[in-house]
């Protein structure tokens, strides 16, 4: 199916040009990651920036896509629907921000260090998946 | 502030909601790495995992330009081994418990001003501070 070729190619264009801009901002620098999250020392503003940028683009991306019935590529949009807040939400809000504090890498900029082959990235994406498979196992009462 | 870079990471950031704004408009798909690295390689969704493994692809494609022509962009971790194997598995945790990181919730759900994005973004950047100031204050681990 040529869609789903299309789609494909996008994705890795997309991908590759997400992982760009993680690099060009510093954000592939655990150090200056910590940097902002350390705000009783020497801190360092420009995650903010980071974000600020990247959401003051998409906003009006995202904008854009509501006034339209269907992206592009595909028969629908694929936009999480607006569920409640709930206990599950910010436990693994407060999980994940545990543990962005203590090793400086969340997600994105560990998979783009990957390209690096270095030892800590390494072990911390490893145990990223593990813990992504844990938390996927299908739990009694689910 | 030393290491204050706002330039590069203004410019870094638009880059990262272009590509956010590529994969929606064309493929109406959220640009959460949490959310794809695990779908890609977890779960077996019927045509829903060479998207996500071209993305994954394409993520760490683009880090071997940065380490051929300007290694200092890409540091590791200055925490101790044993600290990035429980960060890796809090993270991992984490983020399939509140459906996303700083991409799917930081970006792509603040974009759309929802509840539950700002509410995980705001939890997860508070907690990270926290547990940054009470490294450095408990154990003297300045990053």
């Amino acid at each position: 199916m040529s869609g789903g070729r299309d789609r494909t190619l996008l994705a890795l264009g997309a991908g590759a040009l997400f992982g760009v801009g993680l690099g060009v901002s510093g954000m592939t620098r655990p150090a200056k990651v910590l940097g902002f999250l350390d705000v009783a020392g020497d801190w360092d503003p420009t995650l903010l920036c980071v974000m600020a940028a990247a959401v003051g683009v998409h906003f009006w991306a995202y904008r854009w896509a509501r006034g339209r019935s269907a992206p592009r590529l595909d028969e629908r949009f694929f936009v999480p629907a607006g569920s409640p807040i709930d206990a599950r939400l910010c436990a693994g809000a407060v999980l994940f921000g545990v543990g962005w504090g203590v090793g400086g890498y969340c997600p994105g900029p560990a998979i783009v260090s990957l390209a690096a082959l270095r030892g800590p990235v390494l072990v911390f994406v490893g145990c990223m998946l593990l813990g992504m498979l844990l938390a996927l196992l299908p739990r009694p009462g689910d | 502030m030393s290491d204050f870079t706002p330039l590069s990471g203004l410019l870094g950031g638009a880059l990262i909601g272009l590509s956010a704004s590529l994969l929606l408009l064309g493929s109406g798909r959220i640009a959460g790495v949490s959310g794809i690295a695990a779908g890609a390689l977890f779960s077996p969704g019927e045509g829903q995992r060479a998207w996500r493994l071209a993305f994954l692809v394409g993520l760490v494609a683009a880090g071997v330009p940065f380490v051929l022509l300007a290694p200092a962009a890409i540091e590791a971790s200055p925490r101790p081994l044993g600290w990035l194997a429980v960060a890796g598995l809090l993270v991992g945790v984490g983020t399939r418990l509140g459906s996303g990181c700083t991409s799917g919730h930081g970006v792509c759900g603040v974009s759309r001003l929802s509840p539950r994005s700002l509410m995980a973004t705001a939890l997860f950047v508070g907690t990270a501070m926290l547990t940054v100031a009470a490294l450095r204050f408990g154990l003297g681990a300045a990053p």
